[in-house]
């Protein structure tokens, strides 16, 4: 059992050390307009294609806060099973840069409209929580492109302004595993929610990763070192590995931890220093004079709340209930609502056991070898069913079957009308059968006396010779029946 | 009338919609007067072709029912103008053209007035005697034996354009008594009305939780009719208030029989001139005598407002400028990277006070400073606010005096930065608190020189305001001293 425990610890030569991590996730609220502006947010629009008045901060222009985002900001509290403050405010965060038009970044600082919440991790080892300090809504800074010019630098002001929702954890993750279950979970949350599409690849989802470590058993929390704008999993774990081993080397040469803010580079695979804390910019926080404090009403949290989806624990519990799933099966379910989805369309109607074995057996593989996602698939939820149905009640054996689904995957065709062009209905006439079982059974004479002299084990080989010489037609379990009485 | 540009904004509108004159005939009457008082630096951009167009056109009109039909209004050149240079006094934003007009000023020319110009003041409103400003002095149209004085600020070139009949009103921006210190210098009208009575979209930030916008006029009806037309809920500014309003001109009314008037006395402070002490006890008495009830009152924290607000405003202003960087509009000063060239471009594109209160924000806002100053400078002015709740349970409104003295000579202050301070003594309180207060030219003194009381009203309450404010008008019948000597 003890790939099911937990055992992430660096040992170094003074003992054994645990590494302790938080993360402050920005999500991109799925939002059609900016946090404080009407301009348009898509994805890969020409630069500064979707820039208003308020976003490029021209004199005089004012903010007004766009309510379809407190609400997304709402919703994705109450997903994440959090306080949601009644009362809330908006600060500035004031640092100069060129891509940051107002000179400051409309944030909240001591009071974020979401509080103290949840996630639950399914790890290896079990359950685990992990605690949520906080969720808090604030303005996207623009991009500045450095390599568009050799002496020029150019800023595309289109993400200027759009809304991110930070999720700021405890430091309860442990490992680069954790972490990514972690953003996976969080992630499958927001998308259940429809509140962030969460597509790391545009930049919808990335995190600050803080990392310390401590001896195995203290109670007291290391020095960390934030880790700035890491915009996927791989490079989040990469990163975590690297700087953990970093303190690490350093403690046990009997060296200080700076407390700092590092870069990862992708490319090296090492994180290295971006700011000292001498260096720490002094944000000069103070609440913002153009907008008064975002209030609203616990029965506007109310409606929000009587409109939430079932999110994945609760599908969770129910799949395992409805279905009689293993948790690790539901697990596999939920991680993506599409799956979840597929996989009921199936089991409403088709057998439970088939329809999971399939779905996360064949299909999962299937799909992961084409680079395709569950809602790119290549075979309908129905067609899929009907495959299952047909092996249900015998007109295909499994093996058969996988055959058929090859064929699907093609041209997602009724696997019906595959199974009768191609006349692999399976064998189930008696006649026929007994027929083939003959002639294995005399062309395999020495092995019919072996068997009758007590060597039971090559009862299988006859089992699959017949089959083999029906082309895989016959029906396997008519064979075991037939084959018994004439060895007998 | 022989000089159209004597009458009153009331008075023009009643002409225009009349027939008496025509709009081009009254536009023209103050092209001509602009053109000869250059000396006076009134204004930042002249718009006096377009205005004429403008004017033309409106002539054309079959119906002259708009509510400022035809009237030539300069503005502050902070409030943004629509392909018209809008420069808040300021070097940085000295080549900067809004692609948008401010809401304020949209709701002028919706009531078919005419812009003819953008009026100086003090660099992004930060001064009291217009000295601060990138594009020179203005001068007051009163002058002290022929010697010249500042019109105060930061309003300075608003309040000279209306003393010296350059405008026939205009609107400033008022965020420590930048509307009614001037008014008070050169013997017009100016309102402050409540905080979120008027949008800000549009205009040029000074300290967003003060600024406010409001008329500067010749005498209060007209500052009433300014305030019916500017005034109004805007959904693009967060702090504008949602607030039905009647006409504050149809409801004006001179009667002040029975109304509770406080005088505070934190507000008679050390060595304030005698003229003035004389000048509120005549206010005083104009009302008891017309039927008012006087009633002394405390506004404790008054001594702390001072300190307070110069600690409120620069913070707000430290933040509100960072967008002055050079990277996107504006004046830029290139340098080797991006740093160098924020320094270069704000050391040069901004003047020496508004750097001063830059770095005075910036401190104040800083970690292990902000405690100390901002969060007690909020603190401070939470307990103003509750003065003038407490004051408002026993009277209607406040009376005080507008400025500590009578307008002052060119640099006699300017070494002195508590002296200048000093100026906002009396007007800082209502920004604090959100009040409206209006000044009110009383008359002149010895040597000439307009003096003024403040009237402070409750919150959205500019009527009673206004009508007090008349109702001591008719009484002292202030009449302009204005010379033309500068022509």
């Amino acid at each position: 059992m003890s790939d099911k425990e937990f055992n992430y610890y660096i040992s170094g030569d003074t003992g054994k050390w645990e590494v302790v991590i938080g993360l402050e996730v920005h999500a991109q609220v799925s939002s059609n307009a900016k946090l404080f502006s009407s301009s348009a947010t898509q994805f890969g629009a020409d630069p500064n294609s979707q820039v208003s008045l308020i976003d490029a901060a021209m004199p005089g222009m004012l903010p007004v806060i766009n309510k379809f985002c407190v609400e997304q900001a709402v919703r994705t509290g109450l997903g994440l099973k959090a306080k949601i403050n009644l009362t809330s405010v908006f600060d500035r965060k004031n640092y100069f840069y060129a891509d940051l038009p107002q000179g400051y970044q409309i944030s909240q600082y001591k009071y974020p409209i979401v509080g103290e919440g949840e996630v639950v991790l399914d790890m290896p080892y079990g359950t685990k929580k992990i605690g949520i300090e906080r969720l808090h809504l604030e303005q996207d800074a623009g991009k500045s492109l450095h390599d568009q010019d050799p002496t020029k630098t150019f800023i595309d002001l289109n993400r200027s302004g759009v809304a991110l929702m930070e999720i700021v954890s405890k430091p309860d993750l442990r490992s680069p595993e954790e972490v990514a279950e972690y953003i996976k979970k969080l992630r499958s949350i927001m998308r259940y929610l429809g509140t962030c599409d969460g597509n790391m690849e545009e930049g919808s989802l990335r995190a600050d990763v803080n990392v310390s470590v401590r001896k195995v058993g203290s109670k007291d929390f290391g020095t960390r070192c934030e880790i700035k704008n890491v915009n996927s999993i791989k490079f989040m774990q990469q990163a975590i590995q690297y700087e953990a081993k970093r303190q690490v080397e350093l403690l046990e040469e009997g060296k200080k931890i700076d407390q700092e803010t590092r870069l990862f580079d992708t490319k090296k695979n090492e994180t290295r220093q971006m700011r000292s804390k001498e260096d720490a910019h002094d944000y000069r926080y103070f609440p913002d004079p153009d907008l008064p404090p975002l209030k609203f009403s616990q029965s506007f949290v109310d409606i929000i709340k009587q409109k939430l989806p079932e999110l994945p624990d609760d599908k969770k519990e129910r799949l395992m209930n409805n279905y009689k799933l293993s948790s690790y099966e539901a697990g596999v379910l939920i991680s993506d609502k599409d799956t979840s989805d597929y996989f009921e369309d199936i089991a409403k109607t088709s057998d439970v056991k088939l329809a999971i074995n399939w779905v996360i057996g064949d299909l999962f593989a299937a799909l992961n070898k084409l680079g395709k996602s569950i809602k790119e698939t290549p075979i309908s939820s129905k067609n899929l069913a009907k495959l299952i149905d047909l092996i249900k009640n015998n007109t295909i054996s499994g093996r058969i079957a996988k055959e058929v689904f090859e064929l699907m995957l093609k041209d997602n065709r009724d696997p019906k009308v595959i199974v009768e062009e191609k006349g692999l209905v399976q064998e189930s006439n008696v006649g026929e059968l007994e027929k083939i079982i003959e002639k294995v059974l005399k062309d395999n004479a020495d092995k019919v006396a072996e068997y009758k002299s007590g060597k039971d084990k090559l009862f299988g080989f006859f089992v699959g010779s017949v089959i083999k010489e029906s082309k895989g037609k016959a029906n396997p379990a008519l064979v075991n029946d037939l084959l018994k009485k004439k060895l007998s | 009338m022989s000089d159209l540009t004597k009458l009153t904004l009331v008075e023009s509108v009643k002409y225009i919609k009349e027939k008496k004159c025509s709009a081009t005939e009254l536009v023209n009457a103050y092209v001509k007067r602009i053109e000869k008082s250059d000396k006076l630096n009134c204004f930042n951009t002249k718009d006096l072709e377009n205005a004429v167009n403008k004017a033309k056109k409106i002539d054309t009109n079959k119906k002259l029912d708009k509510t400022l039909v035809g009237a030539p209004i300069a503005v502050k050149d902070l409030f943004c103008t629509k392909g018209v240079k809008t420069t808040a006094s300021s070097k940085i934003l000295s080549n900067f053209t809004p692609t948008y007009e401010s809401t304020v000023t949209e709701k002028l020319w919706n009531e078919d007035a005419i812009l003819i110009g953008k009026l100086n003041s003090d660099e992004f409103a930060m001064g009291s005697s217009n000295e601060t400003s990138s594009f020179g002095n203005v001068l007051n149209p009163y002058r002290l034996n022929n010697e010249n004085l500042v019109p105060g600020g930061s309003s300075g070139g608003c309040a000279s354009a209306v003393a010296a009949d350059l405008t026939s009103a205009t609107v400033g921006t008022d965020t420590g008594g930048s509307i009614r210190q001037p008014a008070a210098f050169t013997g017009i009208v100016g309102l402050k009305p409540t905080y979120g009575r008027c949008s800000r979209w549009g205009i040029v930030a000074f300290a967003s939780s003060l600024d406010q916008a409001g008329p500067m006029t010749k005498d209060v009806k007209d500052a009433a009719l300014i305030l019916d037309v500017i005034s109004g809920y805007d959904e693009k500014d967060s702090t504008s208030a949602n607030k039905p309003k009647s006409s504050f001109l149809n409801s004006i009314k001179n009667n002040v029989k029975g109304l509770k008037v406080g005088v505070p006395k934190e507000y008679r402070v050390d060595d304030m001139p005698k003229e003035v002490d004389d000048l509120w006890q005549e206010g005083i008495k104009i009302l008891k005598d017309n039927g008012a009830i006087i009633k002394d009152i405390s506004l404790p924290h008054t001594k702390y407002a001072l300190p307070a607000y110069y600690i409120i405003a620069p913070a707000e202003a430290s933040s509100n400028l960072a967008r002055y960087d050079g990277v996107r509009y504006g004046f830029r000063a290139e340098g080797k990277d991006l740093t160098e060239m924020y320094e270069n471009t704000r050391s040069k594109g901004f003047g020496a006070e508004v750097k001063k209160r830059i770095m005075i924000g910036t401190y104040v806002l800083s970690s292990g400073y902000y405690d100390a100053y901002y969060l007690k400078a909020q603190k401070v002015r939470n307990l103003i606010k509750m003065d003038f709740d407490n004051a408002y349970k026993d009277v209607d409104v406040i009376l005080t005096p507008t400025t500590p003295t009578a307008a002052f000579r060119f640099g006699e202050k300017t070494d002195d930065p508590i002296a200048m301070y000093l100026n906002d003594i009396f007007t800082v309180t209502a920004n604090l608190a959100g009040l409206p207060a209006i000044s009110l030219p009383i008359r002149c003194n010895k040597d000439g020189l307009p003096l003024a009381l403040q009237l402070i009203g409750k919150s959205f309450d500019e009527q009673t305001l206004l009508n007090t404010a008349y109702s001591i008008e008719q009484q002292v019948n202030f009449k302009s001293q204005v010379k033309d000597w500068w022509m």
